[in-house]
């Protein structure tokens, strides 16, 4: 009889213990003194480790920036390597503090996954790449073709959209790591391999024996708007998030850069620098941080455009145009809202 | 033991009382747990704002699958996507067992050969493929099969009407009433049918690592017929050929058929690692299906329901014909 109420016991102990609920985000991290964020495995110019364990890229960049406003060390930052399929989950069970890892923002991933999209980091299109010597000029040409593609993404669905609206009857053959999906493609199995244009300049640059053996066509089929996420329930870290992603934006509309900010910070007497600087309103404390925490932020990884300059612009290896992604007041879709 | 228990007068304390409540404690303990799990579960993310429930079954999939035993489209349910992945698990696990049986008792069969030459290949192939793990073996077919073999505009022609390439190994097919001959074009083989590489590097990858495993358990089971059974073929001038199968087989059969399932459950399991090397079976359409939809617990969910079932069926397969193969005593 001892034995049994032990046991009721166990079980009464069971049930005790409520549901387990995320506490406030920003008070953890302070805590633990890192942020965790869930990264690329491997993305060159998005999230890449190098030999040393050191991670670069656009997306880790915004990492940094975000450790650097909210804990004044951009190398406070915990980087936790997701797959395509491993990210949102990741994120929902509280294992890392934001998602930063070329995610496209869509109504089902935003109504439905217990997370919120912070911006848009990156505007992309899904786009082929295909060997040079198929003599393949347009995506519409690739009849019964068969397309390598990373599961766990929105470009399976989106290759089926625009396989059926041209009736192109693609076969998609779908791998879990964009390693095998790549592997595959440069070995011939495939005629194309398929995701973000960006991805494929990454892809090509990295993995292809000569880069000048394939071309990514000119067709991009879909629109992928690529942003960091948080969790659901927790609007001030939300707003941490965002604010620091405009930040970086709107620092690069009034020529606040890594080498000038301090200066910047010191000397100027423009209302909207004064501003972002913390030098007249304190944003800090509105959003629960320092009063400088924007200059932390850009002196840690530069602004937006010194950010994308290094990590995947027309200088670097990837070679991507400015594009959708330059200013709004210079033809770009970046276009942050005020800070103030 | 209904009969002892009701002949006894009854009491609180006796052995039978006392193991009813042991029963139902254990019952009820099971259930709490699995109730207090499911609970908590949806709880958790109900307060994180995720949605849940199997709806998402019913609608459009949404997606292209490369191959399929079904005709399949595109915006099909998502339950008729996970048919398709089921029905390519089984493909390719029924195929397997077949295949790797006959290769299995063979190669336990050949063990016992008379010719050293080939009893030493049979002992070198059993070291050589259960001793290299199975996903790198897939990695190895596949590979194979991609790097090797010319690409699809141009393939290896067997015969005029088989051809080999990078899109797989094509043959001629009875569609729509008429045999279809496969032709090559310029990205794919119009007509005919067309096995895979994806699906002949899991294929094969199956086949050979559980053969090796087969071969084992063959030679276990044969090694346990005892010595004068053979000699007493032997004496009443049977053939070898016949000596094996009359004699030395069905009474090895006995010792076979238990961990001849474990092997069957096993090749059925490990065709999930398909999903490494691009085959759509069923882990790889619910992945794709977790990404689109989110509905990670449900869609593990099926996964486990598909493995558990398959797996609970095999075992009652092999369990019926074991008892159908057990010594009857007479």
């Amino acid at each position: 009889m001892k034995r049994t109420i032990i046991g009721f016991a166990i079980a009464a102990a069971f049930l005790a213990s409520a549901p387990v609920f995320a506490g406030k985000t920003l008070d953890s991290i302070k805590q633990k003194g890192q942020v965790a964020c869930g990264v690329h495995t491997g993305l060159a110019g998005f999230s890449q480790a190098d030999s040393q364990g050191n991670w670069s890229g656009i997306d880790v960049d915004y990492c940094k920036a975000l450790a650097a406003a909210v804990l004044g060390d951009a190398s406070k930052v915990k980087y936790v390597p997701l797959t395509a399929a491993q990210r949102f989950t990741a994120l929902q069970s509280g294992e890392i503090d934001v998602l930063s890892r070329n995610t496209t923002w869509t109504l089902t991933r935003d109504a439905s996954l217990g997370i919120n999209f912070v911006g848009v980091t990156y505007y992309d299109g899904q786009g082929f790449l295909v060997p040079v010597k198929s003599k393949v000029k347009s995506a519409k040409s690739m009849k019964g073709a068969t397309v390598c593609v990373q599961s766990g993404t929105t470009t399976e669905k989106n290759m089926t959209d625009y396989s059926r609206a041209n009736k192109l009857d693609l076969k998609p053959v779908v791998f879990e790591k964009i390693e095998a999906a790549t592997g595959a493609y440069f070995s011939g199995r495939c005629a194309a391999f398929t995701t973000d244009a960006s991805g494929l300049a990454s892809v090509r640059n990295k993995e292809a024996k000569n880069p000048a053996d394939h071309v990514i066509l000119p067709e991009l089929i879909s629109k992928e708007p690529l942003g960091p996420a948080v969790r659901r329930g927790d609007d001030e870290w939300f707003a941490i998030a965002k604010w620091t992603l405009f930040g970086l934006i709107e620092s690069e509309e009034y020529g606040i850069t890594q080498a000038n900010v301090d200066k910047m910070a010191a000397e100027s007497t423009d209302p909207v620098i004064m501003r972002i600087t913390g030098k007249s309103e304190d944003t800090g404390k509105l959003l629960g941080l320092d009063k400088d925490w924007m200059v932390k932020a850009v002196k840690a990884v530069g602004n937006y455009g010194e950010m994308f300059e290094r990590n995947v612009g027309p200088k670097t290896a990837l070679n991507l145009p400015r594009g959708l992604n330059n200013q709004w007041n210079k033809g770009g879709l970046q276009y942050a809202p005020p800070i103030r | 033991m209904r009969r002892r228990s009701a002949s006894r007068s009854w009491s609180w304390r006796s052995q039978a009382f006392r193991g009813l409540v042991w029963q139902v404690v254990a019952v009820l303990l099971v259930g709490l747990a699995a109730w207090y799990l499911g609970h908590n579960t949806l709880e958790n993310m109900r307060a994180r704002g995720i949605k849940s429930g199997f709806d998402f079954l019913f609608g459009p999939a949404g997606f292209d699958i490369g191959e399929s035993l079904v005709k399949y489209d595109a915006l099909d349910p998502v339950w008729k996507a996970f048919l398709v992945g089921l029905l390519n698990t089984l493909r390719v696990a029924i195929v397997g067992i077949v295949l790797a049986t006959l290769l299995g008792v063979a190669l336990g069969i050949g063990r016992f050969s008379k010719n050293a030459l080939l009893r030493g290949l049979c002992y070198a192939y059993t070291e050589t493929f259960r001793n290299i793990p199975i996903l790198l073996q897939l990695l190895f077919w596949y590979l194979v099969f991609t790097e090797i073999l010319p690409p699809v505009n141009e393939p290896v022609t067997l015969g005029t009407t088989f051809f080999l390439s990078k899109g797989g190994f094509s043959f001629p097919w009875w569609i729509d009433g008429v045999w279809s001959v496969p032709t090559p074009g310029a990205f794919s083989m119009d007509g005919g049918a067309t096995a895979t590489p994806e699906f002949m590097a899991v294929l094969l990858g199956l086949v050979f690592y559980t053969a090796a495993f087969i071969g084992e358990v063959v030679r276990a089971g044969i090694a346990a017929v005892p010595k004068g059974q053979v000699e007493a073929a032997s004496s009443l001038g049977l053939p070898r050929g016949l000596q094996v199968r009359k004699v030395i087989l069905p009474q090895a059969m006995r010792v076979i058929i238990p961990p001849l399932t474990n092997q069957y459950l096993n090749l059925t399991k490990n065709s999930s690692l398909a999903v490494a090397i691009g085959y759509p079976d069923v882990v790889s359409i619910a992945t794709t299906t977790l990404n689109n939809t989110g509905r990670a617990v449900e869609c593990i969910s099926i996964i486990m329901l598909v493995y558990l079932t398959t797996s609970l069926s095999t075992a009652a397969l092999m369990n019926w014909y074991n008892k159908r193969m057990a010594i009857r005593e007479r």
